[in-house]
């Protein structure tokens, strides 16, 4: 059952003390079998089962989580959301899940609280403005909207920030004026409740222990709650990919790594963009309920904790302090680290497998948000056609055996 | 004195000493010792705040950092603090202080007009509105959301302050100066272990010497006291207060938050230091905080902690109400009734969920006279902006039948104790749940493990669960003795002797009644900052927001300044009821750092303005400087990018260095450059992996270009290689490089050639190195005499060492120009004596020093690739017209070299590039062949890596890298540059100027 969301339906639920709100998604029991298994309930993966049913017409889903849905990178990024990539392969996928981000409130009558305050990142040295003028030019034949703006500008948009800082100079920007920033739990939500909605079972606790295959090809999963048989599965589980792969019966070229993220306390309002550094890495925003939102840097270690290296938070944070002063008197509420999986090319993989019906999604590393609505997809395309399309295409496995790479640390920026 | 400052108590005020402060602008005075929070109460302030949500009234609820309400913002413009807890911050003579999120004043908020809108705006209201129109969210819905949100104001400007950061090893730190923490360090420090005990507030003894706990037959107060001094006399401890211990990171690493109270007495202390502490044991006597209870009005501002209340009592002598009524689910609110007595407040009532008989501190309690209702419950608190009064009504039903009312000003609350497990939990410490105890408390079966896979984190006292006095002491001892052991000081002491009444079981109490229905329930309070109510909890579990972790986000419960402190067990509490689950099942959040919110000044500390990032400079960085050097950052050098003149723009200053070099003789400042020494029998052997090409072959005396792949194949590095003797190669490197370049030969010679023997050593700041070009680069040296630098004893691409004039020098005979050059090498602290001799000796020539941009134009001239440019880390050496295939030896990137896309033909490789109508190609353009790719991009097929005006040629130059480029010599290609115009270019030969290289011999 499904309540359609508005202003009215809260005035009606007030009126009855809110108690007439029927679960967000429902929780089945596993059936026997369904068509397609999507191994993750984060975005990815929600995103997958999402638009297999609404561009597919396939709804025979299961969604299979370990823990709770979304309980991965989903809930634990900066929420930032831009497209401004060098590379054609990367700047198509990262656009198309920017374009479908603009209308997704809508479409899931969920509120994603998608906000397109724009995304700055900063030139600060001679080869950074080089780098990001590059890139403003590839943007705009990539039907990117992107472009380079000057110091004064950039201190117009952003009035806390320092531009003459004593060592590098801010000397202009890569501005993207309609990315921003997205409610990041309210994404895996309202794509869980548009699941749900279309019959699809989103399987919470449910933990795959083994992959099945039949002939080379896939025939089902073992889980924590018992053998479910399928015609398709679909791998989009992150940092936990490898081990997945290993059941599956190949091997990944990702490592599994910390990256860690902080929110100062709320303050009112004081900047209302996104601005990345990447010359003395860190990038910050404002939430909306006021916290600073601050990305940190990568353990240079595998782990799985969840947990990363106290220096890489000190080495951002001095880095945001140098470039918004202001920041310094703030506090730093919370601090938390996500496995992110990191491929040798910083780019993604969405590929057929050596596993018949198996498709694995996942490499994300840093950036992994942004990208849920397009990477859901092309994924969904690629599992629903048993082959990958024009989005997908140029991140298959076999790149990384034919040199293929799709390197976007080339720019003068970082991956995320 | 005012009107709620007691006649009696206040052990850690001075009543001779007044301190002014002001308040919103009012003028307020309290004492020496108060906290901003008593001072406030005791001049009759119980309004010190408004919530985050809907902007409701409210007063302090707590006396310590576990405060969610009483937040205010000190100071204004750049020294401005927002969000302080009025409740820890030690009040100042002169104090500004100012309420947030309120307008226009904080007893009367227009923000408020959300609370009366709070039945339509329930826990996740936002994500089920705001939908349409779609541009609204943008430009109204969220401006509006943005506006109402955050709590006090940013600083502004940069901060004055500094920050400080402290480095310490210790055997066993103690976090927690209660009696459980003293006693913990008294143990842990009778073996010798080195033990820094840590005490977040600015005194001694926590909460024992309030409740009245004898130790060894002393009063607490006294046992503390001599067991500080005792401790103080131990050269093996160290003890400091305002410090608290905020984060435990993997493998004993922890840091501490200490605010320095001697700040503006004469010396400029620092606003904060930041200790960073190796610890091989954590002993984690953090005692435990109290819950609030959850009945209908439990925010409104007079209900508080019953520790707290007794706190402000005791330590402060401040009465939180004239008439208060005491409500619990336990025995221990019953010392707060008794110490209200005794300072002489009225006790009204107290409120007892219980219906068991009394244990002994109840039985003082009635000797008093003090009416106790037991099996009874707060129906609801009345009263707005301060607490008139209560009803009361039985606990096991649903609150409909009031049983009394009782007139009041304050609700003193009492929900039983949680342990602080949050620095047991900060690095994965896991929690366990004790039913008869209704609290989470440490399991020791899953402690959070260090290298060597031991526990060391060893919680103490109440932290453990020991809440009852007598019981967390003998607990610490006993954690302080297992902690010196276990770091290798095992020593003895008797334990200390604590007598304490007896407690009786606690009830848990989750709601107030028990069974109050959605009337009450909407009033009740879990997480007073954010406003999250049973309801809300009750909704979201209804919504199918079943996980703790869902609950969390969906409502915020826990995410306040405060981090759930008194907010999360309630919470999970509410929710496991509402999910008809247990609370053990039901698990709670992750604990994570810090313990409470720490300054980010404090995490940057030093690291700031000049000292930010180290800045190198060359031996000749200052004569640069006096010359008009225009600066360009490159890794953490800064280089000269040209010598502008007075009246002369940076494009003009360029053009003359590069025809001042082209036509008679320039000098450049290469020591930036890497030099790095290779050496040892397998040097040869190493370099031949490394490097594309073969060094191991190079003669010595010369001089040989080389290009490092990384091992997927891709150029990223280069530089000249010089062989200095049998077992002996210079590297140079780029400036950005050299680190990098440095760390893989290491990473290399460590990781995988162990046994090889090569040493490296990175000698770029030991040299300072001078580039001399130009057709008259040779008469300049030669005019400083010495070394014999013709054609004949110093071909191009070799190297010699001697003396040049007063210089020991080693010359290398290479060009990055085109032009007759030379590099001259000393050692760094000649650097400006041989830059001065060459200005002078080179004058009858017009010698003109040269920066980068110059250097930079001069190499496009000859078609000489930059690392950075042309590369970028997808460049093969073959993109580049750099042979490789030749050689049959293996090297790194040989194998990647041969993956199919790397031998593709269609690669996009180097060329030049020349507009048709001589004007400058923008940088970083890109050609289209007027085609379409797969989705819908403009299909390119080359772009421009490097672009000049060429002043040598009086027209643009460009390099670039085109699909199958050198097989397109002639073709014309088209550059969108702009949404309307286009610029088109011919592809040429990359080599501009001097094709032949006649040149390179002057």
């Amino acid at each position: 059952m499904r309540m359609s969301h508005s202003a009215l339906a809260l005035v009606r639920g007030a009126l009855t003390g809110h108690t007439g709100w029927p679960r967000t998604w429902d929780s089945p029991l596993p059936r026997d079998r369904y068509k397609v298994i999507v191994v993750g309930a984060g975005g990815h993966g929600l995103a997958t089962a999402y638009y297999l049913g609404r561009n597919h017409g396939i709804t025979d889903v299961a969604v299979l989580e370990k823990g709770w849905l979304g309980g991965g990178n989903t809930g634990r990024n900066t929420t930032i959301i831009r497209s401004n990539y060098l590379q054609d392969a990367s700047s198509a996928i990262y656009e198309k899940s920017r374009a479908l981000y603009e209308g997704l409130s809508q479409e899931l009558n969920y509120n994603v609280m998608f906000s397109p305050r724009g995304v700055m990142m900063l030139a600060q040295t001679e080869h950074e403005v080089r780098g990001y003028l590059r890139t403003a030019r590839a943007n705009y034949l990539q039907g990117v909207e992107t472009r380079f703006i000057t110091p004064e500008e950039v201190q117009k948009r952003v009035p806390i920030i320092r531009l003459d800082g004593p060592r590098y100079p801010v000397l202009g920007a890569l501005w993207q004026p309609r990315a921003g920033t997205a409610r990041h739990d309210a994404v895996a939500w309202g794509y869980a409740r548009a699941c749900s909605a279309m019959g699809m079972h989103i399987l919470e606790n449910c933990e795959v222990t083994g992959v099945r295959s039949d002939a080379g090809r896939v025939s089902g999963v073992e889980t924590t709650r018992g053998a479910i048989g399928c015609e398709r599965l679909a791998i989009v589980v992150a940092g936990h990919s490898g081990r997945l792969a290993q059941m599956a019966g190949f091997r990944l070229p990702v490592e599994s790594v910390t990256l860690q993220a902080l929110v100062s306390e709320p303050v009112k309002p004081c900047m209302d963009v996104v601005v990345m550094a990447n010359t003395v890495h860190g990038y910050l925003s404002q939430s909306d309920k006021g916290e600073m939102v601050i990305g940190g840097g990568a353990d240079g270690f595998n782990n799985f904790t969840q947990r990363g290296s106290w220096h890489h938070i000190e080495e951002t944070v001095r880095a945001l302090v140098e470039t918004f002063p202001m920041l310094s008197r703030l506090k730093m509420l919370r601090q938390w680290g996500g496995v992110v999986d990191m491929t040798g090319d910083r780019s993604p993989i969405l590929s057929p497998t050596p596993l018949g019906g198996c498709y694995i999604n996942c490499g994300w590393g840093t950036g992994g948000f942004k990208a849920i609505p397009g990477s859901g997809w092309a994924m969904a395309e690629m599992v629903a056609n048993e082959a990958p399309g024009p989005l997908a295409a140029p991140f298959g496995l076999e790149r990384f055996r034919e040199g293929r790479f799709i390197d976007e640390s080339v720019a003068a920026g970082v991956a995320h | 004195m005012s009107a709620h400052r007691l006649e009696t108590g206040g052990r850690l005020i001075d009543r001779t000493r007044r301190v002014r402060f002001t308040f919103d602008d009012a003028p307020l005075r309290g004492q020496a010792g108060d906290t901003l929070a008593s001072a406030l109460l005791a001049e009759g302030r119980m309004l010190q705040g408004r919530s985050f949500k809907y902007h409701r009234p409210r007063g302090p609820v707590t006396a310590d950092s576990a405060e969610p309400n009483a937040l205010m913002g000190l100071d204004t413009g750049a020294r401005a603090e927002p969000n302080v807890r009025a409740t820890s911050v030690q009040l100042s003579e002169g104090m500004v202080v100012h309420s947030q999120n309120r307008w226009p004043s904080l007893a009367f908020d227009v923000g408020r007009i959300a609370d009366r809108l709070a039945r339509v705006l329930p826990a996740g209201f936002y994500y089920k509105t705001f939908l349409w129109p779609r541009p609204f969210w943008k430009h109204v819905y969220e401006p509006l959301i943005r506006r109402a949100a955050g709590l006090g104001r940013a600083p502004e400007g940069v901060d004055p302050d500094r920050y400080e950061q402290l480095h310490a090893f210790a055997d066993v730190v103690v976090a927690g100066g209660g009696v459980a923490g003293l006693a913990a360090a008294w143990a842990a420090a009778q073996g010798g272990a080195r033990v820094i005990v840590l005490e977040e507030t600015g005194h001694w003894g926590g909460r024992a010497v309030v409740d009245g706990l004898v130790i060894d037959g002393h009063p607490a107060e006294a046992w503390v006291t001599a067991t500080v001094a005792a401790l103080e006399g131990l050269a093996n401890v160290t003890l400091r207060t305002n410090t608290s211990l905020t984060a435990v990171h993997d493998h004993g690493y922890v840091l501490a938050d200490e605010w320095p109270q001697d700040a503006g007495a004469g010396i400029a202390a620092p606003r904060q230091r930041l200790w960073r502490i190796r610890a091989g044991r954590v002993i984690a006597a953090n005692g435990a905080i109290e819950r609030p209870l959850a009945f209908a009005g439990n925010d409104v501002p007079g209900v508080m902690l019953a520790s707290a209340v007794r706190d402000y009592a005791v330590n402060y002598g401040v009465a939180v109400g004239r008439r208060v009524v005491v409500v619990t689910n336990n025995d221990d609110a019953y010392r707060t009734a008794l110490a209200l007595r005794e300072a002489g407040v009225e006790v009204a009532a107290v409120v007892d969920a219980r219906d068991t008989l009394p244990g002994p501190l109840a039985q003082q309690v009635r000797a008093h006279g003090i009416p106790i209702h037991d099996g009874s419950a707060i129906e609801a608190v009345q009263g707005d902006i301060g607490v008139t009064g209560v009803t009361l009504c039985r606990h096991s039903g649903n609150g409909a039948c009031v049983s009394a009312q009782i007139a009041c000003d304050a609700v003193a609350m009492s929900g039983g104790w949680s342990p602080a497990v949050h620095l047991w939990s900060h690095a994965g410490g896991k929690v366990v749940w004790d039913a008869d105890g209704a609290m989470f408390r440490p399991d020791p079966a899953q402690g959070p493990t260090g290298h060597d896979g031991a526990v060391f984190v060893i919680p103490a006292g109440a932290a453990a669960g020991a809440l009852w006095g007598p019981q967390a002491l003998a607990d610490a001892h006993a954690a302080g003795l297992r902690a010196a052991a276990e770091t290798g000081h095992p020593g003895h002491t008797p334990a200390p002797v604590a007598e304490a009444p007896e407690e009786r079981a606690i009830l848990p109490v989750w709601t107030m009644p028990e069974g109050a229905g959605p009337r009450l329930k909407s009033r009740m309070f879990l997480d007073f900052q954010n406003d999250v109510k049973v309801t809300d909890v009750e909704l979201a579990a209804r919504e199918g927001f079943e996980s703790v972790e869902h609950a969390k986000r969906y409502t915020t419960l826990g995410m306040a300044t405060d981090q759930g402190k008194l907010s999360n067990i309630n919470g999970l509490a509410v929710l496991a009821a509402a999910r008809g689950a247990g609370i053990a099942e039901t698990g709670t959040t992750t604990f994570r750092p810090p313990w409470t919110p720490l300054t980010l000044g404090a995490i940057a500390a030093e690291a700031r303005g000049e000292l930010f990032q180290a800045v190198r400079e060359t031996p000749m960085h200052a004569w640069h400087a006096a010359h008009g050097a225009r600066w360009e950052p490159v890794g953490q050098w800064r280089r000269p990018h040209a010598y502008v003149r007075p009246g002369e723009t940076p494009a003009k200053a360029v053009n003359r260095e590069v025809l001042n070099t082209r036509q008679t003789v320039g000098v450049l400042d290469a020591s930036t450059l890497g030099k790095i020494l290779v050496r040892g029998p397998d040097a040869g052997r190493f370099l031949d992996m490394l490097y594309t090409g073969t060094m191991s072959t190079l003669a010595v005396g010369r001089c040989r270009y080389g290009v490092m792949c990384t091992e997927n194949g891709f150029v990223f590095d280069d530089g000249v290689v010089a062989r200095i003797d049998a077992t002996t190669w210079l590297c140079h490197t780029t400036t950005g490089g050299a680190e990098a370049v440095h760390g893989w030969m290491e990473d290399w010679l460590q990781c995988e050639w162990w046994d090889w023997k090569v040493h490296v050593i990175d000698l770029t700041e030991q040299l300072a190195q001078i580039a001399v070009a130009g057709p008259n680069a040779r008469r300049v040296l030669q005019k400083l005499g010495g070394m014999d630098l013709s054609a004949d004893a110093l071909g191009h691409m070799r190297w010699a060492a001697g003396r040049l004039g007063d210089f020991d020098a080693r010359v290398l005979r290479v060009s990055f120009s085109g032009e007759l050059g030379f590099e001259v090498a000393v050692p760094a602290s000649q650097g400006p004596a041989l830059w001065d001799r060459l200005m002078a000796a080179g004058a009858e020539w017009g010698i003109m020093p040269y920066g980068t941009e110059a250097l930079h134009v001069m190499r496009a001239e000859k078609g000489f690739i930059m690392v950075g440019d042309e590369t970028d880390g997808t460049v093969t050496p073959g993109d580049l017209g750099l042979p490789t295939g030749a050689k049959k030896a293996d090297f790194l990137g040989k194998r990647g070299l041969e993956r199919s896309h790397l031998r593709d033909p269609e690669r996009w490789r180097l060329v030049g590039l020349e507009t048709l109508t001589g004007s400058v190609l923008p940088h970083g353009a890109y050609s289209v062949t007027g085609g379409y790719t797969d989705t819908y991009q403009r299909e390119t097929d080359g772009r421009v890596t490097s672009s000049y005006y060429s002043p040598t040629l009086g027209r643009g130059i460009a390099l670039g890298l085109v699909r199958r480029g050198p097989e397109r010599m002639g073709e014309v290609l088209t550059f969108p540059v702009g949404a309307a115009s286009q610029m088109k270019a011919r592809i040429v030969d990359p080599v501009f100027f001097d094709p032949q290289g006649g040149r390179l011999d002057g």
